[in-house]
């Protein structure tokens, strides 16, 4: 059976992997280090409730979502799907990704890695809505699947998989908009060109 | 991704805008072996979806570096462990 000490033991080496989400997820330290707190007292109260053999780390983040969607998001509720706008697929690959574009200043010999800095990830990332940005972090930077992922937030699996297909498409565009700031891509024509969500 | 690509019925299989809709659950790494195999060999013939994928496979792995924290609070360890040692609600239980 599980109890608490094991809990002590076993839970605390996902702590950088929490705490990295709940940056994510409140954008500020002090909140993210009150929000992995919170979500490992609960863990510690409630092990009783885990199967043992079942995946702690999928377990703790569960808790950690479940309670950055109690504690900050009652707060601030947004409509669903209708905040992000029509975005075209492979927005970012058709305008940055050929490398053919001369109106983009990135050479042929630099990665990506090298052409997105790492602030300009992190805001377009944190510039979506919870609801887009939450299935987003968990997929792509935490690394959890489709259906793991509806569990911790309590929605269908089409769900996550639209959601995670819109949030990306919206940080493709901040990204852009970005380079456009920083001058390395050129703006596109006015008609084609919608508010930044953020 | 071509026009000639899309209308043409060279490749088997499925085209290119069938093997873009994928894209996520190719990436994702969701999709059975049999439908990935699909994907991969419509791949191996065509350069323009190659590109596409190889451009978000890219894009994921840079996501996924640059939004992680790679330092984690010094003493936050100390403060979590602090809990486990406490009776917060006075009930004469840890927790």
């Amino acid at each position: 059976m599980a109890d608490q000490a094991v809990f002590a033991d076993q839970a605390m080496q996902y702590a950088p992997q929490l705490y990295s989400a709940a940056m994510r997820m409140t954008r500020n330290r002090a909140d993210a280090e009150d929000l992995v707190q919170e979500a490992y007292l609960k863990g510690f109260r409630s092990f009783h409730t885990f199967t043992e053999g079942t995946n702690l780390r999928a377990w703790l983040f569960r808790i950690l979502t479940n309670t950055y969607i109690n504690k900050y998001r009652a707060k601030q509720r947004r409509p669903d799907e209708t905040d992000l706008g029509e975005i075209e697929d492979l927005y970012l690959y058709k305008r940055i990704g050929t490398l053919e574009n001369p109106n983009v200043g990135r050479s042929a010999e630099e990665s990506l890695m090298e052409f997105l800095p790492d602030d300009e990830v992190k805001d377009a990332l944190e510039g979506l809505p919870d609801n887009f940005r939450l299935p987003v972090i968990l997929a792509d930077v935490e690394g959890f699947a489709y259906k793991e992922i509806a569990e911790m937030l309590d929605i269908p699996i089409g769900t996550v998989m639209s959601r995670l297909h819109r949030g990306r498409k919206a940080m493709q565009k901040a990204l852009y908009s970005y380079a456009v700031e920083r001058g390395l891509a050129s703006a596109e024509p006015a008609d084609d060109v919608q508010e930044d969500e953020r | 991704m071509t026009e000639q690509a899309q209308t043409s019925g060279a490749c088997e299989g499925p085209g290119c805008e069938e093997t873009l809709k994928e894209l996520d659950l190719f990436l994702d790494s969701e999709l059975s072996d049999g439908a990935r195999q699909t994907i991969r060999h419509h791949l191996d013939g065509c350069p323009d979806c190659l590109g596409a994928f190889d451009f978000h496979a890219e894009l994921k792995l840079v996501v996924a570096k640059k939004c992680q924290e790679n330092e984690m609070p010094a003493d936050l360890l100390s403060k979590i462990e602090r809990c486990f040692n406490t009776d917060f609600d006075g009930d004469g239980v840890i927790g």
